[in-house]
């Protein structure tokens, strides 16, 4: 098999159904491996007591949200590039999961806020800016409703999830350009890890959980849209699902 | 038990963060499922056109 063909939905619908489930398998063995680190292995924290133990979901979600809209903007690049209807399908199938670990990412976020900092809230560059991230995630879905018409919903949405990717260095960089009160980052790529490595090791367990899960969920949404989209062409309609349902 | 589902004080923030996190999570499972089956029953319905829309 050529690998432009996995370009084309026929062969990328049977692909993605193969895959998904192993995904999903592996996404909830790092889940459990995560929880059990994070809630049964790892100490309780010097300073922050047990309150601590929100990072582990929340910094992978917020991870998550961020490279979720990277790969969805290079998707859209992709088509918007090649006219290629598959890369189309993948951007829009990353959207509603990017939306959930924003979510999580700000809502989990405010729960630790208030025992450490005294505030669910405040308007401060990190958490603004990942705010606008949810809502450019929600432009797009509602964006793509509004367009009857497919092929055009998949440039805007291509045209508003590249612009909006400029708000990705904004939300990772916020802690460093602006004196925010969200700290600054605790794990990077140059430096020494600012934490205990048994704390370290549950984040990047649960970080890999959420990885997992998110090409779980968008390979077994594609499928979907893959069958919205290509209705009425004859290999969707000799697919057994599909007979199953006629009959 | 209650001591440790207490979490030093803390047990309402964090059980709120995990518990809402398993609930949103449960709710886009539940999304998927569904929206496979109407796009099964969509694409039963539609005659052989040609698809690629």
């Amino acid at each position: 098999m050529k690998l432009y063909q996995l370009a084309s939905p026929a062969t990328f619908y049977p692909l993605a159904g193969r895959l998904a489930p192993w995904f999903a398998w592996v996404a909830g063995i790092f889940a459990v491996a995560g929880l059990w680190i994070g809630f049964a292995i790892a100490p309780t924290d010097f300073q922050q007591g047990e309150a601590y133990r929100i990072i582990f979901i929340h910094v992978a979600a917020a991870w998550m949200s961020m490279f979720i809209y990277l790969v969805m903007a290079f998707w859209s690049v992709l088509a918007l590039s090649f006219n290629t209807r598959l890369s189309a399908m993948m951007a829009q199938s990353l959207v509603p999961t990017g939306a959930l670990m924003t979510f999580i990412a700000l809502w989990t976020g405010a729960l630790w806020g208030k025992p450490t900092w005294g505030t669910y809230w405040a308007w401060d560059a990190r958490m603004t800016s990942e705010l606008i991230l949810l809502f450019l995630y929600f432009g797009v879905m509602a964006l793509r409703n509004a367009i009857e018409d497919p092929r055009r919903a998949d440039r805007a949405c291509a045209v508003l999830s590249i612009v909006g990717a400029v708000n990705i260095p904004i939300i990772y960089f916020s802690v460093q350009w602006w004196n925010t009160l969200h700290q600054g980052a605790s794990v990077s790529v140059t430096a020494a890890p600012k934490m205990a490595s048994i704390m370290l090791t549950g984040m990047l367990v649960m970080a890999l959980a959420a990885w997992f899960y998110a090409i779980a969920v968008a390979l077994y949404r594609v499928r979907s849209i893959i069958l919205e989209r290509e209705r009425g062409a004859a290999w969707v309609a000799a697919l057994p699902e599909t007979k199953a349902v006629k009959s | 038990m209650n001591e440790y589902l207490a979490m030093g004080g803390y047990g309402g923030y964090i059980w709120g963060a995990y518990l809402m996190s398993a609930l949103v999570i449960a709710i886009e499972v539940l999304a998927l499922r569904s929206r496979r089956r109407a796009a099964l029953r969509m694409a039963a319905a539609t005659p052989v056109d040609g698809g690629s829309r």
